[in-house]
């Protein structure tokens, strides 16, 4: 799957294959030990965010979940 | 005001595939409209949540009524947000996933519930609800509609694409060595009951 960001595509796979195995052989068993991804997370993250802002995309400041607030009445 | 769908379904697979699964569903050959997807933020709070935000690029399909009003939507995709909560000592994942653009046209507000059944801890339930809103004067109705009508349409995609992706997991877990002939079984019968759907 690509990237938003066109040249964070190999950066993001790295990451998200650490992620993979870190989340199906420690996180889903209980293991709390450290996430071993942080580093490949920031370069990845670094790439990406830098997309966002050339491409303008709106999400500077949304609120994590922000809509479900809205939703709680209905 | 707005068109609200609900619906529940039972799968057979158990919670931590669906899980792995969750996270690995793109590509797949029914998703081919989701143009990008990133994790954009990830956390393990003290209590052992995990929370996650991905940011996924959709493209801008509206029917050819729509694009004639709106020609200027067309050069832009659907930006969209997903955030999601996993809890794993209540065998739960909670998803919230809304466009952040071209909101005022239309606004689909989703929200899933995947939860691993405690009596049978081989079947997971999804529970999925939309608001479908739209802000255009003279035209929310047909908009909604419409968006009702496509949401109904990718929520069947959904779930193909996370069938999929579960069945290529249980395929890859089949090759390593001592693997026994359970998961084979597993793969022939992922069934699904669907529960009738609901909308007002």
């Amino acid at each position: 799957m690509n990237s938003v960001g066109e040249g964070c595509t190999e950066l993001k796979r790295e990451y998200d294959q650490c992620f993979n195995r870190w989340f199906a052989e420690k996180f889903l068993k209980g293991d709390r030990s450290a996430d071993p991804c942080s580093e490949l997370f920031h370069k990845y993250h670094t790439c990406v965010q830098k997309a966002i802002k050339e491409k303008d995309i709106p999400i500077e400041g949304v609120e994590f979940m922000g809509p479900n607030r809205e939703k709680a009445d209905s | 005001m707005g068109k609200y769908f609900f619906s529940e379904t039972d799968i057979k697979s158990a919670w931590e595939q669906v899980l792995a699964a969750f996270w690995q569903r793109y590509p797949n050959p029914y998703s081919t409209h989701v143009l990008t997807e990133d994790v954009l933020f990830r956390e393990v709070t003290p209590d052992n949540l995990l929370l996650s935000r991905r940011l996924l690029t959709k493209t801008s399909r509206l029917p050819r009524w729509a694009e004639r009003v709106f020609p200027g939507n067309l050069s832009r995709s659907v930006y969209i947000i997903e955030d999601s909560v996993v809890d794993l000592g209540n065998r739960s994942l909670t998803t919230l996933t809304w466009n952040v653009n071209h909101a005022k046209l239309m606004r689909v507000v989703e929200r899933c519930v995947f939860a691993g059944d405690q009596d049978r801890p081989v079947w997971t339930q999804i529970t999925r609800e939309a608001w479908i809103s739209s802000g255009v004067f003279g035209l929310s109705r047909p908009i909604q509609e419409f968006g009702l009508a496509r949401f109904r349409s990718n929520q069947v995609k959904a779930m193909k694409g996370l069938e999929h992706a579960l069945s290529n997991l249980q395929k890859a877990s089949a090759v390593c060595p001592g693997d026994s002939a359970e998961k084979h079984k597993n793969l022939n019968s992922a069934s699904k009951t669907q529960k009738p759907q609901q909308y007002i």
